[in-house]
């Protein structure tokens, strides 16, 4: 039996990643008062791969969509995602932020109500690094998970795909039956820029909004977690140039390394 | 956080690209290695900015050869033992290069040899002092002895003119590279005029602020080489020359004196502006050692978009209408033309993607800088959507993150190395009159297809490629070649300066006269003004040490 993709793209609103992140005043986060925020890259990447699987095999996608969670100017990426082809996008609207397990949960209510049978996400948000949304989404789902993907191929008939994975020292393939989740790596592809005029077209397009109190009253979000403190990592001292050998043994031995 | 590095960015390619000089040609081996223990004396970065790049060398022919109606001026002393013992006794070691056989000339190349590959001077001696006080030293004896002495910055020079012509000492300021000040209420920065442009612009960018110039060779070139020569660049038409942004220069004179206008002060009425004259005349009157500039404040909000447009005709509207809509946030306004643009494919699409699905005759990169992201962004946006629904331009895209912003860029900073990679380049910078900008350049290849120079292999041209800032009508004429040859410059020259003489435009826009464009300076100025500059290099350089066989 054939079936045909339905794919379901989270991705997340981060500050760029060109961006060198200070800590806050408060020490409870960073800073982000007038700084460049952007579209997770390997959310990027995502959305790069549900386009190239939608362009080489279109008879065989029923349709991609992408979805975020958080605040309001979350619109802006997805924007971005529709002017580069993604069929559909919604925005989940919340300012607060929410842990990996409040958004794996979130995602699996929408992925069940809607039927999607692939969600291709970023392997991590850049911002907090965590990693785990992907594989949570899929436990909570019950869905065969491949995660860290660096090449994508589906069969003829749309009912598996391998997944060739990045692994320590090598490449790990790895083959499942649908419905999946798989989350990108950064050697997948190299995602595309926006056309101008693509762009123009959906400026005004008025972005669907869903409300966790309304639309997900059986998810419960509430964090789990408590952050203590954020703090820089500690600077390590310059080096010095020393001129001999004799130089050397006396600074080791001032500062009792032998 | 994660460090992300999707892009290949701009250092690892750096890097790879030396690992391949390191790999390929043996004398570029000793020019890689020279360029490490560089690193290693004197914390310059390493990989950074074009000018370290020096990978695809054929072997570089002597000036003097190439130019045998040349001669070595015999009121120059050569240098001598004594000479020697003189400059070992003021400098230390790490300050003196200096090879006593000619067999290991090759160990100077990275200072005799200029970026383009074109010209290559004989120097034995390499001084590199740490102090301006030396500098004054190692003036002062020159003079006495009449030792003709080229001062180097980074050696990003275009035309010539920071490399030796036969033996001249080599004064190079890479060790005279402190931040001196930095007052972040006027924004006045004084540093010494070997600091890397990069480095003075990071060390602003601590300080919200930004040096007023930004070029492609900013990696390597040195601010008070951007000085002596006048270097535009890309935001000369948000923050103007460096005549106007230099408040004060410290220049060692011929005879050893220190002048110093560094007192900084945004006005003063008081008398001939001297320091006007040290910029642009490229180190024949005295060497910069020190620059006091107004630097400013870094903009909060940086947009840039990449557009496509059919003819030249609209790209000068698509300009109009920026100027017009964009006004105070438009920061560069740039064109490069479709031949430039498949060059730059050749060199650098496996690593960056290109940012339009096909291809067009002209593109257009905008970028506008300012306070307010959410102001600049609804202004650029209006802009782009009536110029897209007017159909001036065709197709374009704008950068989503910093990463595109910086790869967008790419297609343009990366012309200049592209359109030389494939054996040599002939670079003409010329001023015209914005409705002439591009004839120059469809002239030239007519020109070239005529004399049948122009084509595939064997034929030694590649294509003649136009780019530039519309926004000062400058344009960057690129001649690619599999070769330099004799045929080939006889055919473009003095053709493109008659050229631009007819047009009323200037044969050089921002990189000077050097040595390449010596004897063609009549076709800009006029008698008149070229006597006045004979005149006080006369009188301040009366033996003519300084910079000697360039355009004065």
């Amino acid at each position: 039996m054939s079936s045909k993709l339905k794919i379901l793209v989270p991705v997340k609103r981060v500050l760029d990643h060109q961006i060198k992140p200070l800590v806050n005043a408060a020490h409870d986060g960073v800073q982000t008062q007038g700084c460049k925020f952007s579209i997770n890259p390997f959310d990027d990447i995502a959305i790069e791969e549900a386009l190239r699987i939608k362009t080489h095999r279109p008879q065989d996608v029923e349709s991609t969509h992408a979805i975020s969670i958080g605040v309001d100017k979350c619109q802006d990426i997805l924007r971005n995602c529709l002017a580069k082809g993604i069929d559909g996008v919604s925005l989940v609207e919340t300012n607060e932020s929410l842990e990996p397990l409040a958004i794996a949960k979130l995602l699996a209510h929408h992925v069940k109500q809607q039927n999607y049978n692939v969600v291709l996400m970023g392997k991590q948000a850049i911002d907090d690094d965590s990693n785990n949304t992907g594989q949570m989404l899929a436990a909570l789902l019950k869905w065969p998970q491949a995660t860290n993907a660096c090449k994508v191929e589906f069969n003829d008939s749309m009912t598996s795909c391998k997944v060739t994975r990045e692994i320590d020292g090598g490449e790990e393939t790895l083959e499942a039956k649908l419905p999946l989740v798989i989350t990108t790596d950064l050697r997948l592809n190299q995602p595309r820029y926006v056309g101008l005029s693509k762009l123009m077209k959906v400026k005004r397009v008025k972005i669907p909004k869903l409300s966790i109190t309304k639309d997900f009253p059986q998810v419960d979000t509430t964090n789990k977690l408590n952050v203590l403190s954020v703090d820089e990592p500690q600077t390590k001292s310059p080096g010095i140039m020393l001129k001999n050998v004799d130089e050397l043994v006396s600074k080791l031995k001032d500062a009792k390394l032998i | 956080m994660l460090k992300f590095s999707r892009p290949v960015v701009k250092n690892c390619k750096q890097l790879l690209l030396f690992k391949r000089c390191i790999t390929n040609s043996p004398i570029i081996k000793t020019t890689s290695y020279r360029l490490l223990s560089n690193y290693k004396s004197s914390d310059t970065p390493l990989f950074n900015g074009i000018g370290a790049i020096r990978s695809y060398a054929n072997t570089v022919k002597f000036t003097s050869e190439v130019y045998p109606d040349i001669h070595r001026n015999d009121i120059y002393k050569k240098l001598n033992s004594d000479d020697l013992e003189y400059f070992k006794s003021i400098l230390s070691k790490q300050e003196i290069m200096y090879v006593a056989i000619e067999n290991d000339l090759q160990e100077l190349d990275l200072f005799n040899e200029d970026w383009m590959k074109k010209y290559k001077g004989q120097s034995r001696l390499v001084l590199k002092p740490k102090s301006v006080e030396k500098i004054s030293l190692i003036l002062n004896y020159c003079n006495e002895e009449k030792l003709a002495i080229v001062p180097q910055g980074g050696n990003t020079d275009l035309v010539g003119a920071s490399v030796p012509v036969f033996d001249e000492i080599i004064l190079s300021l890479n060790n005279l590279n402190q931040i001196r000040q930095f007052d972040p209420v006027s924004g006045i920065l004084k540093c010494d005029a070997g600091v890397i442009l990069e480095n003075a612009d990071n060390y602003l960018r601590e300080h919200d602020h930004i040096f007023p110039l930004d070029l492609g060779a900013k990696g390597s070139c040195h601010v008070g080489g951007v000085c002596a020569t006048n270097a535009g660049g890309l935001r000369l038409l948000r923050y103007g020359s460096l005549h106007g942004s230099v408040l004060g220069l410290e220049v060692v004179m011929p005879n050893g004196d220190i002048v110093s206008s560094m007192h900084s002060l945004r006005k003063d009425n008081t008398g001939y502006d001297l320091k006007q004259l040290f910029i642009g005349a490229e180190g024949t009157l005295g060497i910069i050692t020190g620059v006091s500039i107004l630097t400013q404040p870094k903009p909060q909000a940086i947009n840039v978009s990449f557009l496509a447009v059919k003819n030249y005709e609209a790209v000068q509207k698509v300009f109009v209408k920026a100027k017009k809509e964009l006004a105070e946030i438009l920061s560069a306004f740039e064109f490069m033309d479709q031949r430039s643009i498949q060059l730059t494919k050749k060199h650098i699409e496996k690593d960056t993607s290109f940012p339009l699905e096909d291809e067009y005759p002209f593109y257009i990169l905008i970028e506008t800088s300012g306070s307010n992201k959410a102001h600049d962004d609804s202004k650029l946006e209006t802009f782009l959507e009536s110029a897209m629904e007017s159909e001036i331009v065709i197709d374009g895209t704008i950068a989503q993150d910093e990463t595109e912003l910086q790869n967008l860029w790419k297609w343009r900073e990366m012309i200049p190395e592209s359109s030389q990679c494939q054996g040599g380049v002939y670079k003409y910078d010329v001023s015209l009159p914005l409705k002439d900008l591009y004839s120059l350049v469809e002239v030239v290849n007519k020109k070239l297809a005529d004399a049948d120079l122009l084509g595939e292999a064997p034929k030694p041209v590649i294509a003649a490629v136009g780019y530039g800032h519309v926004g000062d009508g400058n344009l960057h004429l690129n001649v690619a070649t599999r070769c330099y040859s004799k045929e080939v410059e006889r055919a473009l020259e003095p053709f493109v300066y008659e050229y631009v003489s007819s047009k009323h435009g200037s044969i050089s826009a921002e990189h000077g006269l050097g040595f390449q464009k010596k004897n063609y300076i009549s076709y800009t100025k006029n008698e008149q003004e070229i006597k006045m500059m004979k005149d006080l290099k006369k009188h301040y350089d009366p033996n003519g040490i300084m910079n000697p066989y360039k355009f004065i």
